[in-house]
């Protein structure tokens, strides 16, 4: 399972991989959004929970594909299907590679990026906390959705019709928090919540994702 | 005889040719006198001639959640007994669901203008409506896109049971979202209860009609899908020779 | 004709919309159907 996970690490860090992308593209989110609703301070603070969990889920949707598209092109997929390692177990180190290198950058960004928004400093742990609980489930439920698609031409958009229905409750729990957080309120029930969908998605999951991979890869 | 003698294509295009004529008839009936019975009801004395808009409204809504569910059943079928009539039943049934889902949101916003002021509110039950078709789309959607029937429903089994599980999941999620905004319950009709009635008998008539209506459609179209299925293998033995 | 006082555009609306949509599912399925039956029949025919 080591092994796995540092070669999908090394993988997705070398050139071509994609590694960063995704975060450029949070920026590219933080970014436009006050040039839609406007400069002023006041209006932004109030949207930037919202924005930054709607923007990082994004964020995290536009590698999903990745996760098992190159290795169902060249077969790699199928020698994992036959080896020892379950292809639960794979699955979840692959969701796992997954976080490393688009959630984790995500979840340790965002507070510069809530700055950028006016994003009352009250919230800034709980932003982070709720990111950082909730990306994970991201990250497994995106496997499932690119489980699911793997096989098939034009699966991207698919996928994101597919995926995005699953994530809303992460969302509205995450940004719940956040938004607590920043009226100065306790956020602590919604990020139980949304603990206990991500523990539920990552013990769950990976059957759901490893049965969509055998249907695929028969 | 079990209900599983059913799962054998031929058996269930000979038994639902047979019950298919009594299944339409009844559901035009019931939706024919239910609908004008419905719409010749009184005015209320608060919701004016609106209330007329909840012989369909209500039926509609019901429905759209009882296909998912008859969806969920059929699907956890194939998934375990492997009876293609199953899979192929929630197939058939999906685009019906939708369509009942869009009328409940449809007949809601129409109702919703002119008795709250707005055409959408996001209150906990028309959110959760919202995605409930979010994920009749994507099922239809992943249906038509897989080209391996076999695989098809499986994979549509699969995604239905998580579905299911998100789309309940949604529900309580939204509930918690938008608590303390709105007063929830005070602008839902829950069925049969705190109904005249003068419009409960009307509106148990319309939702036994879209449920027979639903029934005829169901088995129509799984028919149809039965045909489809039976057309391609037979092309597929043709051009192996 | 029945009276539907000042609510007679939102009612008519939504029940034309209801009815329409429900007619045109109907018709979509007996299409279909009949589509799927001439097909099979066509190939069943083919193969004496």
């Amino acid at each position: 399972m080591i092994a796995l996970l540092m070669r999908d690490l090394r993988l997705a860090t070398r050139a071509g991989g994609g590694f960063g992308l995704g975060l450029a593209f949070f920026l590219i989110v933080c970014t436009l959004v006050p040039f839609g609703v406007g400069p002023e301070g006041g209006t932004l603070a109030r949207i930037a929970p919202g924005i930054l969990w709607v923007g990082a889920l994004l964020a995290c949707l536009l590698s999903l594909d990745r996760i098992f598209a190159l290795d169902w092109e060249d077969g790699s997929l199928d020698l994992l299907a036959t080896a020892p390692l379950p292809l639960e177990g794979a699955v979840l180190v692959k969701a796992a590679a997954h976080w490393i290198t688009t959630g984790l950058p995500l979840v340790l960004a965002a507070p510069v990026f809530g700055v950028l928004l006016h994003l009352p400093a009250a919230a800034q742990p709980w932003l982070l906390v709720s990111l950082g609980v909730g990306t994970p489930a991201l990250s497994m439920l995106g496997a499932f959705g690119a489980a699911i698609t793997v096989g098939l031409r034009r699966g991207g958009l698919l996928m994101s019709l597919l995926v995005l229905p699953l994530y809303v409750p992460t969302l509205i729990f995450g940004a719940e928090a956040v938004r607590r957080g920043a009226a100065g309120a306790d956020g602590a029930t919604p990020l139980v919540f949304l603990s206990g969908i991500t523990l539920a998605v990552l013990a769950t999951m990976p059957f759901a994702a490893a049965a969509a991979l055998r249907v695929n890869l028969r | 005889m079990s209900i599983w003698e059913y799962a054998n294509p031929v058996k269930f295009m000979r038994t639902s040719s047979a019950i298919l004529p009594w299944v339409a008839a009844g559901a035009a009936l019931c939706l024919g006198a239910g609908l004008v019975w419905g719409f010749l009801t009184p005015q209320d004395y608060k919701q004016g001639s609106t209330v007329k808009i909840m012989f369909l409204h209500v039926p509609a809504a019901m429905m759209a959640i009882n296909i998912w569910v008859m969806m969920l059943a059929a699907s956890l079928i194939w998934l375990i007994r492997r009876h293609h009539v199953s899979a192929l039943a929630a197939k058939a049934a999906a685009p019906v669901g939708a369509v009942m889902t869009v009328i409940a949101l449809l007949t809601g916003a129409i109702w919703g203008q002119p008795m709250w002021g707005t055409w959408w509110e996001w209150d906990p039950r028309l959110t959760a409506f919202l995605i409930l078709f979010l994920f009749y789309l994507g099922y239809i959607a992943l249906w038509s896109a897989v080209d391996n029937p076999d695989s098809a429903a499986d994979l549509t089994g699969v995604l239905c049971l998580v579905g299911s599980v998100f789309a309940v999941l949604s529900r309580y999620a939204v509930n918690f979202w938008n608590q303390g905004l709105h007063q929830g319950a005070s602008l839902s009709v829950k069925a049969g209860e705190r109904v005249d009635p003068t419009y409960k008998y009307p509106l148990y008539l319309c939702m036994l009609g879209f449920f027979l209506l639903f029934v005829t459609l169901l088995l129509i179209r799984t028919r149809t899908e039965i045909r489809r299925r039976r057309t391609a293998a037979l092309l597929a033995r043709e051009v192996r020779g | 004709m029945i009276e539907l006082g000042k609510y007679a555009g939102p009612v008519l609306a939504a029940w034309g919309v209801s009815l329409a949509l429900l007619a045109g599912m109907v018709v979509q399925t007996l299409l279909a159907d009949a589509r799927a039956r001439r097909a099979l029949e066509q190939v069943e025919r083919n193969r004496g």
